[in-house]
């Protein structure tokens, strides 16, 4: 499998080089050239900002279309619970479940209720485990990925247990299975609200391969479903989630189900980084638990939904309010997983900031970095298409740019020749014209 | 390689920047992240104190191959009794810096614990210089 595998990918006819995403990228992947922006990809952690802030839609997410349905003989959807926020009218769940019936699916199993799962396996790990304070969710696998990148001393720290979605697409299957179907037939169709997620269905974090077999965004479910769910004459009986798995797609959702009071949960990535600092810094060893989301209100705010997250936590709050008795307790059922939730595969830092693997090298670099960068403006402008004029000097020095890309920088040179034409268009030779001292 | 930094004395909710910027540079540097967590605890301590007692000062940071060399220097009041500022818990941080969850005792242990070689020299009205050694 390609080791820098990533959902988050540029349309180049629709980009027009400006300056947006390179500056809100939190790992500094994308510069500009030849007037379009280009990920770097050994950086990027699937985060979907870009997406985010890009006027131009020039970036999307490379996910799964409808049309894969027809691949398998059975098929299974796998609702993220940000799904149940994105219809407005709607309240009741089981609409937008029978809706996705009638899309084509033959059976649904929630990610709610992975996630319930993943609660209860959470706080056992979480009471046995010798793991460092405080311990952080690997629930957001932006979050996960930012720590390999940029925060390698806290890899002890993430809490090595498998997602919802990949609890709940293990219980499917192996179910499936067991009931006589054949692998191959099987289709577990996750239906996402990042790109993160999709890019952790083909290349997971922990463990060797993913039970996820297609992931559709939210969007393109959401423009199917629309039409289907006018035409719903009888609603199915199909929810069995709770609020305690449906809350996990709100920040503070996974925490308060935990049982740990002493959590923080913290959303929007910048916000995150911030934390991370602190907790880098030894300031956080009281706090126990830590729960951070890349996206701004938590999943709800996923650059593949359609609705706004503030307005989707308001409707999300009225699902929950509505009716939400009638399921199955969580510890009441026995499910079949095919191995153990807990990760075995190691996490591994990526030092993809590392100017040379040769420290001497580094440093020698780093100097020269140092110089640089003294030269620079620092005004951060972007117009050299890197974020930064210290990822400038960076670029410099791993020889991916130059310092006249800096507007100013060239601007200086093109005076001291026009000072220097002038100088030289005065002096004439004494063949031609200008008397002899 | 060397590295400068002037610490302002009157924004101690910021500070801390300097420690982040050379824990940053050391990332690039290829440094271990045990050895990265050592000096960044370390020197943010010194980095606070310095804010905190002293209005702010000046830090060099030497980084060679070998190890990372940190000096601290301040003009700030001093202090009196370096072994019972080592001692942990012992704390003259005012009250105000201390409902911010700083000034807790615990600065000059922990440099002492995270460093391999702590060298504090200062004098009672003219400042304090913290030498910080951390073996890479």
């Amino acid at each position: 499998m390609c080791k820098h595998l990533h959902s988050v990918t540029l349309q180049e006819d629709k980009c027009r080089g400006c300056t947006d995403c390179i500056k809100r990228c939190p790992t500094e992947a994308i510069r500009v050239r030849n007037g379009k922006a280009k990920i770097i990809n050994e950086r990027c952690i699937d985060c979907g900002m870009c997406i985010k802030v890009c006027k131009n839609h020039a970036k999307k997410a490379v996910t799964d279309t409808l049309d894969s349905l027809s691949e398998y003989k059975y098929k299974v959807a796998m609702p993220a619970p940000t799904l149940y926020a994105q219809f407005k009218n709607i309240l009741d769940v089981n609409v937008i479940l029978t809706g996705l019936k009638k899309l084509g699916f033959d059976e649904i199993f929630e990610v709610a209720r992975g996630a319930e799962i993943v609660t209860e396996a959470s706080k056992k790990m979480i009471k046995n485990s010798s793991l460092k304070k405080p311990i952080i969710s690997s629930v957001c696998p932006v979050i996960v990925r930012l720590i390999q990148i940029r925060f390698p001393e806290l890899i002890d720290n993430i809490l090595p247990i498998m997602s919802p979605m990949e609890v709940a697409a293990r219980i499917v299957k192996t179910n499936l299975i067991n009931k006589g179907f054949k692998k191959e037939d099987i289709g577990i169709f996750f239906i996402s609200p990042c790109a993160a997620k999709a890019t952790n269905a083909k290349n997971p974090i922990g463990f060797e391969k993913s039970f996820v077999d297609k992931v559709i965004s939210i969007r393109d479910v959401y423009m199917k479903l629309i039409p289907i769910i006018k035409k719903i004459d009888k609603v199915q009986e199909i929810r069995q989630s709770t609020r305690k798995g449906i809350g996990w797609a709100m920040s503070g959702g996974e925490g308060e189900v935990l049982g740990i009071d002493n959590y923080i949960a913290v959303d929007g990535i910048e916000n995150v980084n911030r934390i991370l600092e602190q907790v880098e810094n030894g300031k956080l060893e009281d706090v126990e638990f830590i729960e951070g989301l890349a996206c701004d209100g938590g999943c709800l705010g996923g650059p593949l939904t359609v609705e706004n997250s503030f307005v989707a936590k308001n409707h999300l709050k009225k699902v929950l309010n509505y009716s939400m008795n009638q399921a199955k307790n969580i510890e009441e059922e026995n499910f079949n997983i095919e191995g153990n939730l807990t990760w075995n595969k190691e996490v591994m830092y990526k030092p993809v900031m590392t100017l040379d693997e040769d420290m001497e090298k580094a440093i020698k670099k780093m100097e020269e970095l140092e110089r640089i960068y003294e030269k620079l403006p620092h005004i951060d402008c972007g117009s050299c298409g890197t974020p930064n004029c210290r990822a400038l000097a960076e670029d410099i020095v791993r020889n991916n740019a130059n310092i006249e890309d800096c507007i100013f920088m060239l601007r200086q040179k093109v005076r001291k020749m026009a000072e220097d034409m002038v100088c030289l268009s005065q002096k004439l030779p004494p063949a031609i014209g200008r008397e002899k001292m | 390689m060397k590295l400068n930094f002037e610490v302002d004395g009157d924004e101690f909710i910021l500070a801390g920047e300097a420690s982040s910027q050379v824990k940053k540079i050391l990332k690039q540097l290829g440094v271990s992240s045990e050895i990265i967590r050592r000096i960044a605890i370390a020197m943010y301590e010194a980095e606070i104190n310095m804010v905190i007692h002293a209005n702010g000062g000046k830090i060099e940071v030497e980084i060679t191959p070998k190890k990372v060399y940190i000096v601290l220097k301040d003009t700030g009041p001093g202090i009196p009794d370096i072994d019972l500022a080592m001692q942990e818990g012992y704390s003259t941080a005012s009250e105000e810096v201390r409902e911010l969850g700083f000034g807790a005792g615990m600065g000059l242990p922990n440099m002492k614990k995270y460093s391999d070689d702590l060298k504090i020299t200062s004098e009672v009205g003219k400042g304090t210089t913290v030498e910080i050694t951390v073996y890479i």
